[in-house]
């Protein structure tokens, strides 16, 4: 679905990350874990062509990312930025209608085939309830789950989701992180990125460690994550236990 | 009946009883019975030229220039993202101002003085576009915003300087009136060619509608969803500085309009743009319709509409926000 080759990436005149190497398939999970600033949003914005890329190649649906138009990127690949604010007060329903606009002639309003791919967006997230509630009046959780709703809207293959969890209550980010487990299930990629590392244990079957924007680390989680690179990443000292009946968690150490 | 369906009823009732009322007050007072009389073409002569002459192309104006202002105001207002836009933002009638001002610096005749204020306009905006858009390493809307308050003040002093120097016995108060807007010697063809224009500036809003929309996301959220968000600026840009330049060349500068209306029809129909473009248009029409009508009828000297729009407008503003259960 997706297979990037020695990516470099930043803004004109300052490079942020290079030598970034992956592929994800359908169904497939991947958690970018890194520090602040250590370029995960950048890398994210050139996945999706919002910024250019430096050097290397982005390869989406098997076809290079620069020969695809706007619409074309959109109708395979969902954006889920961070926080977004809403400044205008749209219904929950016209805000997840505005993902088919790709699927849109240029001239046209969403129809009833639209309609009907938003509601049952909506209904598969369950915020059926939310439909006619303004934006800008719902809680921080449920404007999370209204952009995720409008990135599914776009019927993607590959969802793209920046810190889906930041802000969320601990319940909230559970079900996010549930959410995305079953959108694989459906076959869709998902790549996210999260400050929790437990979150790459609980969904993810492959991590990318990015730190200063080169990848420290490619490979499962249970490979990856250790006391070595979160001590690399984060610059603290962190006990990664397995626990009994499966699984792993982080327990970081307080210094005195 | 749907609340919203309410809304529109409500305000083309009232744009179609204010341009009735338009039509019957005035210094010559016409009674119902002979404005039927005239749309039925039986009329006496006197009535007739006073109707279709005198008040026809005044109200007219009023309900075209009105129209047009609002609607490029809610076009800006979403694509700038704030509420608290107007369509002078990038400079257009600051623009058409001094294409005013120069041309009666310069004493030509009224239709140069049109034509001036048009191009002005334009000419204002497109070099507000060409170096905002030059700036490439800031958020491409601030830099489009900057430009056009660094860009506006630079006309406005300039306006100031022919102000001072224009002769204060007959250039000067020309200059003042012009300044201060006014609907009382629209002529006929020049509404007509006002109005042709604002037509070729709403027609893009209108068929785009539904992608204004999404350019009130934040630029790299409406590009995800795969709009060309630089290629629909300009176009909505265009398209809106269009519209205000032809209402601007014909009725001078009227404040407010562009900024209150559109405000106040998303309180009442909500933001999706192929609901409130023309239910703003509705609104503004109305509105300086009613602002026009009493400007010419509340005392023997004229008052400027674009002192009126702010006495009325500030008060009606507070009460619609007061009212108003959402924040915009």
């Amino acid at each position: 679905m997706l297979a990037v080759k020695s990516l470099a990436f930043g803004f004109p005149g300052r490079t942020v990350g290079r030598d970034v190497a992956f592929g994800l398939a359908g169904g497939e999970v991947m958690c970018v874990l890194g520090p602040n600033g250590g370029g995960k949003t950048t890398l994210f914005r050139t996945l999706l062509g919002l910024l250019p890329r430096q050097a290397g190649s982005i390869e989406l649906n098997g076809q290079a990312l620069e020969s695809l138009s706007r619409a074309r990127i959109a109708r395979l690949a969902g954006y889920v930025p961070q926080g977004h604010a809403g400044y205008f007060a749209y219904s929950v329903l016209e805000f997840v209608l505005m993902g088919r606009t790709s699927h849109l002639d240029p001239y046209s309003v969403p129809g009833r085939q639209d309609r009907e791919v938003a509601e049952r967006v909506l209904e598969s997230l369950n915020i059926s309830h939310l439909a006619a509630r303004p934006v800008t009046e719902i809680s921080g959780g449920e404007r999370q789950l209204a952009v995720v709703g409008r990135a599914l809207a776009q019927e993607p293959s590959l969802l793209v989701l920046d810190e889906p969890t930041a802000g969320l209550d601990y319940g909230n980010q559970i079900r996010v992180l549930e959410r995305m487990l079953r959108l694989a299930e459906s076959g869709i990629a998902v790549l996210f990125s999260s400050h929790d590392p437990d979150h790459a244990f609980l969904c993810a079957q492959r991590a990318l460690l990015l730190a200063e924007g080169r990848s420290l680390a490619l490979g499962a989680p249970v490979d990856v994550i250790n006391a070595r690179t979160l001590e690399r990443l984060y610059g603290v000292s962190v006990r990664v236990l397995a626990l009994e009946g499966g699984g792993h968690t982080c327990l970081p150490a307080l210094r005195p | 009946m749907s609340s919203r369906g309410l809304a529109y009823a409500v305000a083309a009732a009232a744009l179609l009883g204010l341009t009735a009322l338009a039509f019957a007050v005035g210094r010559y007072p016409i009674s119902p019975a002979d404005l039927w009389a005239v749309l039925a073409g039986d009329a006496p002569v006197r009535v007739e030229s006073v109707v279709l002459q005198i008040r026809g192309p005044r109200v007219m104006a009023a309900i075209v220039v009105g129209a047009a202002l609002a609607a490029a105001g809610s076009a800006y207002q979403g694509m700038f993202r704030n509420p608290l836009v107007s369509p002078d933002i990038l400079g257009v009638s600051t623009g058409a101002a001094l294409g005013a001002v120069v041309a009666i610096f310069f004493s030509v005749d009224t239709f140069v003085v049109q034509l001036s204020a048009f191009a002005g306009g334009l000419a204002a905006v497109g070099l507000v576009y060409w170096v905002g858009s030059r700036l490439r390493r800031h958020e491409p809307l601030l830099a489009l915003v900057l430009t056009g308050v660094v860009i506006g003040t630079l006309l406005g002093s300039m306006i100031a300087l022919l102000k001072y120097l224009a002769d204060p016995y007959n250039r000067l108060p020309a200059i003042t009136y012009w300044l201060l807007g006014s609907l009382a010697s629209v002529a006929p063809h020049d509404l007509a060619a006002a109005a042709a224009l604002a037509l070729l500036g709403l027609a893009p809003m209108f068929l785009l509608r539904w992608r204004i929309n999404v350019l009130a996301l934040p630029d790299d959220e409406a590009r995800s969803l795969g709009v060309d968000t630089a290629k629909l600026r300009t176009l909505v840009i265009a398209a809106a500085t269009l519209m205000t330049a032809a209402a601007v060349a014909i009725s001078g500068i009227i404040g407010w309009v562009g900024l209150l209306i559109p405000h106040a029809a998303r309180l009442v129909v909500g933001p999706d743009f192929g609901r409130l473009l023309p239910f703003s248009m509705l609104l503004g029409a109305a509105f300086l319709l009613a602002v026009d009508t009493l400007c010419r009828t509340v005392s023997s000297v004229e008052v400027p509409p674009g002192v009126l729009t702010a006495l009325i407008g500030t008060p009606f503003f507070l009460w619609l926000f007061a009212l108003a259960r959402r924040s915009w």
